[in-house]
């Protein structure tokens, strides 16, 4: 399956947008390859696609944020120039952003008039506001106070306030990027109410998503991308999840890894009924239960952002969290004292977080310096009560870096100064020669070379031979897939289901990864 | 004390609040938008210097008002260029003003009128004049009322009536109109503001140049006003305790008036007095002086009614998506 | 700063300053110029008052002292991304702690009253650092606000004890009285008289220079060869990665400022001990805001600080010297520690950013 075809004898008038060839790349990395789209006026239009696969590079585009390399963009069959914000807002282009855009201290009314107001003084422009707004209520269940603050509304009724901001400013074209990602259930389920409204109104929705429920309940037609480029255009009522998630996952080059058939001993990691709420009242994490065996991999699959890097820090110690864990049988405290990241090492749980740029390295010491990141503490890197023994720390990172193949090998040379792949190969020498009890993984071969994918691979494998126990969490399906010895998919904070490597498939954990059971 | 003196003393306290309250209001709205202002202090020392030497050399206090404003804007348009075009740290570039205006006024001053870093005293049209309020004579034997309006309030120059006018104007700028809602909402989350389509880089220019006006202001009444001519280092701190009034108040304008009438008030009283009783505890005058900054201390630390600055203050805008 | 395109480091370390450094001067050249001097004459006569005689010298080893001190406070402090503008106030207070030590305990010799003036100074001034550190740590309070507010209240506090407790009883001036003659610390005549080489009576440098050359290796190993240094730096660069490292960023913020406020306080053995003998009101004299034009230009190295303080110590000296012979004043200096301030730390990206691009330029075409 190629792109849509662009068929000349289509009427042009009826689609609200029409992308043609469309590509965008930053530096060597190409987020968008010759896309071309086309959005019927009036109707509901998903697009889904892995993390990554462009999706929010192309809605930047359309909204002004980034300037194609390449690629004509047509409104309501109008070729348009769009080279800022202020031209998409012109252009009858509404765009909620995951990361709401709000002014927090504000009134809702402030938020909706903000850049759209009606003159140089703010009364009229408020009473015009806040009459349409009652308007608008009516008509689409989109009811918020207007005087409220938007740090006191709940972040449905933020989202809520981010359309009525598109609306105001007489939007046709509604982009709404993962609205439900942040969203209850009977949240997302009104959402979508608003969302019919408007299409009855005559107003086109484009709805970016991971979640292939919502594609199949609330849209008309659905485009699918993968790896930057969009691999399918189809009518919703012609299509299903399972080849919907078929064509999001692709017949990709199956990575292989050579591992012999693993040997689980003892439950070295037992987790009972997790919970986090983070800072703004949103429970990230509902309950997880799970457990890791010595000598075997378990990962978490799932699309980024359901609650696997909060999983990961509580794990680490870089959270507080309710519930139970045992390392070994005993109690592991998961708040409070004896919580934190250095007793989490001193007990033998090793971590490779999922950023390491921000985390996992400190990009301007250099690799010796790295090397005591975390082990700072450790005797053998001490001598003394106040000096640390540099030269011993220099000496373990050139053993450690030969070890793990980082080049160049030099201690000196400070870690911004690696590629990714032997960044990643330094954080991994520093927390796997250390025979850990349990290895915390996130993502350990983002934004690496593929000569070093298969060495990092390699290496997660001999550590679990020699019987440690493994917990990766990627979002890349081909790397659990190849990896694990048993999965375990998180959707919204809960584990949705477990499966034996060798008894599943990327099409069944991609309807898992969707929310679907 | 006697009800002169009390009169002399609240009378001298509007004037000496004046400055504060044009420094205070232009730390405001500066911080409103999102930039870093520690650089109240070189400003108003500038506009100090360049209002009683061009005062001086003209014999027109206005034409010193003018050149004072110039002068201070010139400086927050080099703040701009570090804080906002080139993302610099907004609080060292802060410092360097206060040095540069430190520095600078002494060597052109030197220059000029080579009177060891000051400039020779005004008088007659190089001053600001006294204003009388209508009827000030006239109600001055009223019981209470007449020594309140004709003692206190009658009698000032007219920046301190312009002064205390910006406090509504200010409030009014910042909440009734376009330009206003704009420029808070770049202080609290400039992202919003790209988004809708606004310049970020436009508007917090501007904030920083009106704060250069009211500094400008700030810097005149205190060597045509207040003072007769320039002496070295005469704000003496002025710039800061501005910035702990701002502090003080929250960002919000009439709590601005409220801060620095306090503060304006421990200054005069601190002036006439070396120390003074309540309650039987004997206050020395430092500890006068010192109380404005030990009370934003207090406030900063959040024990009594946190002050929490806009949010975006000091960070410069990148955009990311 | 993400300038767009690396600079290798040595450049870094050594142009991006070098050039800021020339355009500080530059503009004050031409101001120089401005003002009817000529800058060439100007620029001999400061070398000549500075480093011409071993009177200049002494004087700019002396300013040098107080620059070292100060600097490295504001260095340790940024190292763990901090900005303390409090060496003033620090060092004010780090005075009063001299002076009390010096004044109320008998000292039978110099050397002993040199401990215990370098103990007093620096728990003096750290504690002063203390409370912003313990604001900033556990409430949140922006550091820079608050350590210019204690610059003030020191100022006050300085006030206070002078005129009110320390002031013996008759004088009008406020100024504690001299210390006793035990505790005066030997003077570099005397020191170089040792090893038979003359040097000048006359200015107050000190045995506090070596106490401050002594201090630059002290906060190197500090920083380069102790945890707790590794901690700072490691929460300096990066609060996450700290955080992940197991490293409190309320404790380390707390302890970066106490180390600071001891820095900013002992300079108050030199200037306190070593040249007034007494406590006066103006004991610091803005060194502690140099110390952040130091601490800049020293790219917050001990190294750098080392050889910054030296030249803000000839500037001054050389400043001196300026004002006494032509029509420059001293507060020329004040301008060219501005303009430093401003390229150093405010600009920086004016300056990193073109000679980024000129190494781009120069690897394109090396290609």
């Amino acid at each position: 399956m190629t792109a849509t075809d662009i068929s000349p004898r289509a009427q042009t008038t009826d689609y609200a947008i029409e992308l043609r060839g469309i590509s965008k790349a930053f530096g060597p990395v190409q987020a968008n390859k010759d896309i071309s789209i086309q959005v019927r006026r009036g109707t509901i239009h998903g697009i889904v696609g892995e993390n990554g696969a462009g999706k929010s590079t192309l809605m930047s585009i359309l909204y002004g944020f980034y300037r194609a390399d390449a690629g004509e963009i047509l409104i309501n069959g109008q070729a348009t120039e769009i080279p800022d914000s202020q031209s998409a807002i012109r252009a009858g282009i509404g765009m909620v952003f995951q990361h709401f855009k709000l002014v927090e201290n504000f009134s809702v009314l402030e938020n909706v008039i903000l850049g759209a107001e009606a003159g140089g003084m703010l009364r009229p422009s408020l009473s015009r506001a806040r009459g349409l707004l009652k308007d608008l209520a009516r008509e689409f269940e989109l009811n918020v106070d207007p005087d409220a603050k938007v740090e006191d509304l709940s972040v449905g009724h933020q989202q809520r306030v981010e359309i009525l901001k598109a609306l105001y400013r007489e939007a046709d074209i509604l982009i709404l990027d993962e609205p439900t990602g942040v969203l209850t259930p009977s949240e997302a389920d009104h959402l979508f109410r608003i969302l019919r409204g408007l299409k009855d109104q005559g107003k086109t929705i484009i709805l970016i998503t991971h979640k292939l429920r919502e594609i199949m309940d609330v849209t008309d037609d659905v485009s699918v991308m993968r790896r930057g480029e969009m691999v399918a255009t189809r009518p919703t009522a012609q299509t299903s999840p399972t080849e919907l998630a078929e064509l999001m996952v692709g017949r990709k080059v199956l990575l292989r890894v050579e591992k012999p058939p693993a040997r689980p001993g003892k439950i070295v990691l037992q987790v009972d009924n997790l919970r986090v709420v983070d800072s703004q009242g949103v429970e990230r994490l509902r309950g997880i239960s799970l457990n890791v065996r010595a000598g075997e991999i378990l990962g978490i699959a799932g699309v980024a952002g359901n609650g696997q890097s909060e999983l990961l820090e509580v794990l680490a110690g870089l959270r507080d969290a309710e519930g139970q864990a045992q390392l070994r049988g005993e109690d592991l405290p998961l708040a409070g004292p004896g919580a934190g990241a250095i007793s989490r090492r001193r007990q033998g749980v090793a971590h490779v977080p999922e950023d390491r740029h921000r985390r996992g390295l400190v990009l301007r010491f250099m690799a010796w310096e790295n090397m005591a990141l975390g082990y700072h503490h450790d005797a053998a890197y001490n001598a003394g009560p106040l000096r640390m023994n540099n030269a011993a720390i220099m000496r373990d990172t050139e053993a450690k870096m030969q070890h793990f193949d980082v080049r160049p090998p030099d201690p000196l040379l400070q870690a911004e100064g690696f590629s990714g792949g032997n960044q990643q190969k330094l954080v991994l020498a520093r927390e796997m020669e250390r025979n850990p009890e349990i290895l915390l993984v996130g993502q350990p071969t983002r934004g690496v070379d593929i000569g070093a994918i298969e060495f990092i691979h390699q290496q997660l494998i001999r550590l679990r031979d020699q019987g440690s126990a493994i917990l990766l969490v990627s979002v890349e399906l081909d790397e659990i897939l190849a990896l694990s010895d048993r999965i375990a998919v998180m959707f919204d904070g809960r584990i949705m289901g477990e499966r034996q490597s060798d008894q599943t498939n990327a099409q069944e954990l991609g309807l898992l990864m969707a929310g679907m059971t | 004390m006697d009800w002169v003196m009390v009169v002399q003393i609240l009378g001298s306290t509007l004037r000496l609040a004046t400055p504060l309250l044009f420094a205070c209001l232009a730390g405001l709205i500066s911080e409103r938008a999102g930039v870093f202002d520690i650089g109240l202090e070189g400003k108003m020392l500038a506009a100090a210097f360049m209002a009683a030497a061009i005062a001086y050399a003209t014999g027109n206090v206005w034409l010193g008002v003018a050149s004072a404003i110039v002068a201070s804007v010139g400086i927050s348009l080099l703040h701009g260029v570090a804080a906002i075009t080139f993302r610099g740290n907004q609080l060292i570039s802060g410092v360097a003003i206060n040095f540069l205006a430190a520095g600078l006024t002494v060597v052109v001053a030197q220059n000029w009128f080579s009177q060891g870093g000051r400039t020779p005293s005004l008088s007659g049209g190089g001053r600001m004049a006294r204003i009388d309020l209508p009827f000030a004579d006239a109600v001055r034997d009223v019981p209470v009322l007449g020594p309140i309006y004709s003692g206190i309030l009658s009698g000032h120059a007219l920046l301190v009536y312009v002064a205390f006018l910006c406090v509504p104007l200010t409030w009014f700028m910042l909440f009734r109109t376009r330009f206003g809602l704009r420029l808070r909402a770049v202080g609290e989350n400039p992202a919003a503001v790209d988004t809708a389509g606004i310049s970020v880089v436009g508007l917090r220019y501007g904030a920083v140049a009106i704060g250069g006006v009211l500094c400008g202001l700030a810097g005149a009444y205190l060597s045509t006003g207040l003072a007769a001519g320039f002496v070295q280092e005469m704000t003496a701190g002025r710039g800061f305790i501005a910035l702990a009034a701002m502090i003080f108040a929250k960002w919000r304008p009439w709590h601005a008036m409220g801060a620095v009438l306090l503060f304006g008030f421990l200054e005069a009283v601190a002036n006439r007095f070396q120390s003074i009783e309540i309650l039987g505890v004997s206050l020395p005058v430092q500890a006068m002086q010192a109380l404005p900054y030990i009370l934003t201390v207090v406030i900063l630390a959040g024990f009594v009614g946190k002050a929490i600055p806009p949010r975006a203050v000091g960070t410069p805008y990148v955009k990311e998506h | 700063m993400s300038a767009k395109g690396r600079i290798p480091d040595w450049a870094d370390v050594t142009l991006v300053p070098l050039v800021s450094v020339a355009l500080a001067f530059m503009i004050s050249a031409i101001l120089i110029w401005a003002i009817g001097e000529s800058p060439w004459e100007a620029v001999k006569l400061m070398v000549e008052g500075a480093f011409g005689s071993s009177y200049g010298w002494g004087y700019t080893l002396y300013y040098a002292t107080n620059f070292m001190f100060t600097g490295l406070a504001v260095s340790v402090a940024f190292q763990a991304r901090l900005f303390n503008i409090g060496g003033e106030g620090q060092a004010l207070v780090g005075g009063l702690g001299v002076a009390l030590v010096c004044l109320y305990i008998p000292w039978p010799h110099w050397t002993l009253a040199l401990v215990g003036a370098m103990l007093g100074g620096a728990v003096f001034g750290a504690l002063w650092a203390l409370i912003p550190g313990w604001l900033q740590a556990k409430r949140g309070s922006h550091i820079v606000i608050t350590t210019i507010m204690f610059n003030f209240i020191a100022a006050s506090l300085l006030g206070y004890m002078l005129v009110n407790v320390l002031r013996p009883q008759g004088t009008q001036d406020p100024s504690s009285p001299r210390f006793p003659p035990e505790t005066a610390l030997p003077s570099l005549h005397e020191i170089l008289a040792l090893v038979g080489i003359p040097f000048s009576r006359v200015p107050p440098v000190n045995i506090s220079l070596l106490i401050a050359v002594a201090m630059c290796f002290v906060v190197w190993y500090l920083l380069w060869r102790t945890r707790l240094g590794y901690q700072i730096r490691a929460f300096g660069e990066s609060e996450p990665a700290a955080e992940y490292a197991g490293i409190s960023p309320a404790r380390i913020t707390i302890y970066a400022m106490l180390i600071s406020g001891a820095l900013a306080g002992l300079m108050a053995v030199n200037s306190v001990l070593g040249e007034q003998q007494r406590l006066v009101l103006n004991a610091v004299e803005g060194a502690g805001f140099i110390g952040i034009a130091v601490a800049l230009m020293g790219r917050n190295h001990p190294f750098g600080v080392f050889l910054a303080a030296i030249l803000f110590g000839f500037l001054y000296q050389g400043g001196a010297e300026l004002a006494l012979w032509t029509g420059i004043p001293r507060e020329l200096i004040v301008v060219i520690q501005a303009l430093v301030i401003l390229f150093t730390g405010a600009l920086d990206n004016m300056v990193r950013i073109p000679i980024a691009r000129l190494f781009a330029q120069a690897r394109a075409r090396g290609r």
